[in-house]
């Protein structure tokens, strides 16, 4: 039951429902799960609900994670006798 | 797409590779199991075990709320689905699930039972409005991510007074089921599968939290890392779960802090409290009656329970002898460990649930995996 | 004395009339319908000779012949429906063998109480793509069936052609070391369908592509005669379609994942429901397999045609007694690529 998908929150047409946008694609999703999420917000959708903000600061932090975790292992590789 | 593509870089992925083989001990091996159905599926999907040192071997635990749904419960769907009047309205998942008798809610449907496929809840409420001389009946499954929002349309159809609308409810819980393979006779007494870290699911903690999770690691002494639902995720999860093992911890680390927090998302919760209470018991195919592990309607809302309404009972039904699915669900059994794999049992005639659901153990091997080593030769044109 | 003119007949209702057993019956009300719709629209010299069969004459050579069964819901769709889509389905399946299309043949089963300005709409849009494929439809056959007992309309068109010589086109045709080309993007049609589908609404710009693509080969041909295997991937997606030729040729494929065209409207939508744009059914795109000699000319050849502007080298035909379709996935791994099980229905999970 895991599939779910960001998409960004184009409108907001009538109370607790939001048209979200992936890539041109929109979708009537409900915010009855969520509070606080407005216009260009990314929520996780899930049939047809949005479940969680997600949040860009960490998503650039946990992107930079991943290049780190590339560079020291390439740096070990490079140190090794 | 925006939060996607970022997260399924290819060049990443081989950077990340690397730095999970510098850093895997040669003397141990790394048993992790792998929780969520999205996680088995993207394993599959981008071949991350290619990826992978040998000594790191990756389990596929019961993660799919289709695959651990006995045959039982399915008998009982297609019984609500055939009864005079009645619409059933469920997710695409359950369609080709065996059930008795050689049937399924795909074979009933084409019996004649009025089944429709939904891609919402919400949709299987509005069914209901627009039927009113017909009873709607929502075929409700999956583990905490989907809850909540069977939970929303209880509540407004018990708001909107909605009377020819129920919900067959099988929600099961995360915590529950891993619990069970930790205290399986096979891990914690016979050591035959050994169990050293879990990939906690993406899409379940963004609701629970990670602070559910850290009971396991402080009684099972296990590290839990949850992972956001791109291969990205998967392997820098893996890479965390190392590192943990390598230093001895057992803590409850959060790959995917872009979607979850410690607490999760305290409304869904809220909401799931007010509708539904735990079951005393509750059958998971292969795992047998785990105590505590699903939900059932709560008295202010059992208007909408369809067993209630209905007076559906249910009865165990066995699995085929041959299916493997439960071993496999607990991790103790390779999918061609299974006698049936690939010959009798395919996903166009599956025997276990499994090979149904395109995150069960099985279909997601068959599906992506049998090639195994066919060289690629190109021939004189 | 009545004041009624002599030989006035009413005229079918097309505005608000409905179709009903009479129009089955081979009747009056049969004859006028035909009449009335199906001639004017298709109006050729075959159908104005009104007999029950066409004489048509063949040219000299190898014939084939093609016939497919209509039955999309819903009958309308962006980009096009269910009347355009006979036509290019047969049109294109015998182009599919290296074929010029010459005749269509059409029959249609009709639900009592079909709208009658359904009906007319679907057979211009019929009429327009068959003139404009220069393909005309000479025989044909119109049944009704009760209420209940059919879905609107289905329709069923054969199409007959003729093989030019040196051309040999077939499914077992494919070898170790033959490339595979596709001319556009990929799963334009099942997701412009699905995205009116009750219960899975999502908005999107995405048309069906379907069209007739018979001209298309036509230029392929005329620079590499020698082209091995043609199809077009409607359902079941491209993933069938390899899948069948692999089986077929008795070899293997891998195909690149990167390399594959699909627009990202339609890559977004397969996300939402999680499909596999390589499952998704085309109506107006061909995958082909060529020799490796002649790729980059049949390449030049569709990308200087309209309807081959995105065409793109994908992968290569390989040596494998197991017959895997086989995927290098843009993260640098290897996946199969198997055959479509059961419907494909969008997931949750």
């Amino acid at each position: 039951m895991c599939l779910a998908i960001p998409a960004k929150i184009v409108a907001l047409p009538e109370p607790d429902t939001a048209l979200v946008d992936v890539d041109g694609v929109r979708k009537r999703v409900s915010l009855a799960l969520v509070d606080g999420v407005g216009i260009g917000d990314y929520v996780i959708v899930h049939v047809g609900y949005a479940l969680a903000r997600l949040d860009p600061g960490e998503a650039e932090r946990t992107l930079a994670l991943f290049t780190e975790a590339g560079l020291a292992a390439a740096s070990t590789r490079q140190n090794a006798p | 797409m925006k939060y996607i593509d970022e997260f399924r870089d290819g060049v990443v992925a081989r950077q990340l590779a690397a730095a999970i083989a510098g850093e895997v001990r040669s003397d141990r091996r790394y048993h992790l199991m792998e929780f969520c159905g999205g996680h088995t599926h993207a394993i599959s999907r981008y071949g991350i075990k290619d990826l992978l040192p040998v000594n790191v071997r990756m389990i596929h635990g019961p993660g799919c709320p289709v695959c651990v749904l006995p045959i039982g419960r399915i008998d009982n769907a297609i019984e609500l689905a055939e009864r005079p009047w009645t619409i059933l309205a469920t997710y695409a998942d359950t369609m080709r699930v065996p059930a008795s008798k050689g049937l399924s809610l795909q074979k009933a449907k084409a019996r004649g039972a009025d089944i429709r496929m939904v891609y919402s809840s919400a949709d299987a409420l509005r069914i209901a409005r627009e039927n009113p001389e017909r009873e709607v009946v929502f075929f409700a499954i999956g583990f905490e991510t989907t809850t909540p929002p069977t939970a929303v349309v209880i509540r407004q159809a018990a708001e909107l007074g909605v009377a020819n609308f129920s919900v067959f409810c099988n929600h099961v819980l995360t915590p529950a089921a891993i619990a069970n393979i930790l205290e399986s006779p096979e891990v914690r007494e016979l050591g035959t599968v050994p169990l050293d870290g879990f990939i906690g699911p993406a899409h379940v903690s963004t609701v629970i939290g990670s602070q559910p999770y850290e009971y396991f690691a402080e009684e099972y002494e296990r590290p839990v890392v949850i992972a956001g639902f791109e291969p990205l995720d998967v392997m820098q999860a893996i890479l965390m779960l190392v590192r943990q093992l390598n230093d001895g911890r057992a803590e409850v680390e959060n790959e995917f802090t872009r979607a979850v927090t410690r607490e999760g998302n305290i409304k869904a919760k809220a909401l799931v409290a007010e509708v539904f209470e735990l079951r005393r018991s509750f059958e998971w195919r292969g795992l047998g009656e785990v105590p505590y592990s699903a939900l059932q309607i709560k008295e202010k809302y059992r208007a909408y329970d369809a067993e209630t309404r209905f007076g559906i009972g249910y009865r165990s039904v066995a699995d085929n002898k041959a299916c493997e699915c439960g071993a496999i669900l607990r991790g103790v059994k390779q999918p061609t460990d299974c006698k049936v794999f690939g010959t009798v049992c395919t996903p166009e005639n599956p025997i276990g649930s499994c090979m149904v659901s395109s995150e069960g153990a099985c279909a997601a091997h068959y599906t992506y995996g049998r090639f195994k080593n066919v060289p690629i030769v190109k021939g004189s044109a | 004395m009545s004041a009624v003119r002599a030989d006035y007949v009413r005229p079918v209702d097309f505005k608000h009339g409905r179709v009903d057993m009479t129009h089955g019956s081979g009747g009056r009300a049969t004859a006028q319908l035909v009449d009335e719709l199906f001639l004017r629209a298709f109006d050729n010299e075959w159908l104005r000779a009104q007999n029950d069969s066409a004489r048509i004459v063949m040219p000299a050579g190898r014939m084939v012949i093609a016939t497919d069964s209509h039955v999309v819901s819903p009958l309308f769709f962006p980009g096009g429906d269910i009347g355009c889509l006979a036509v290019h389905g047969t049109v294109n399946d015998v182009a599919m063998s290296g074929a010029r299309p010459l005749y269509l043949a059409a029959t249609f089963v009709l639900e009592e109480g079909f709208p009658l300005a359904d009906l007319k709409r679907i057979v211009s849009s019929m009429a327009t793509a068959s003139r404009l494929a220069g393909v005309p439809v000479v025989t044909g056959d119109t049944k009704v069936v009760e209420q209940g007992k059919g879905d609107g309309v289905f329709i069923t068109t054969t199409g007959f052609g003729i093989v030019p010589d040196g051309v040999d086109i077939a499914g077992d045709r494919a070898r170790p070391g033959d490339v595979i080309v596709v001319s556009g993007t990929l799963g334009d049609h099942g997701v412009a369908i699905m995205s009116l589908r009750e219960n899975l609404t999502f908005e999107t710009t995405i048309e069906s592509d379907t069209v007739a693509l018979h001209e298309l080969v036509a230029a392929m041909i005329a620079e590499v005669p020698g082209i091995h295997c043609m199809r077009d991937p409607t359902r079941g997606g491209l993933a069938t379609t390899l899948n069948e030729i692999a089986r077929q040729s008795g070899c293997g494929m891998v195909i690149r994942e990167r390399d594959v065209p699909v627009k990202a409207q339609v890559k977004a939508a397969c996300e939402f429901l999680g499909l596999d744009p390589l499952y998704v059914a085309n109506e107006g795109k061909l995958v082909a397999i060529v020799p490796s000699a002649t790729a980059s000319r049949v390449l030049a050849a569709m990308r200087a045609h309209p309807l081959g502007r995105d065409a793109a080298i994908i992968g290569d035909v390989v040596e494998d007694a197991h017959g895997f379709v086989q995927m290098e996935t843009s993260f640098g791994g290897r996946r199969n690529v198997d055959w479509l099980t059961g419907e494909q229905l969008p997931r949750i999970c």
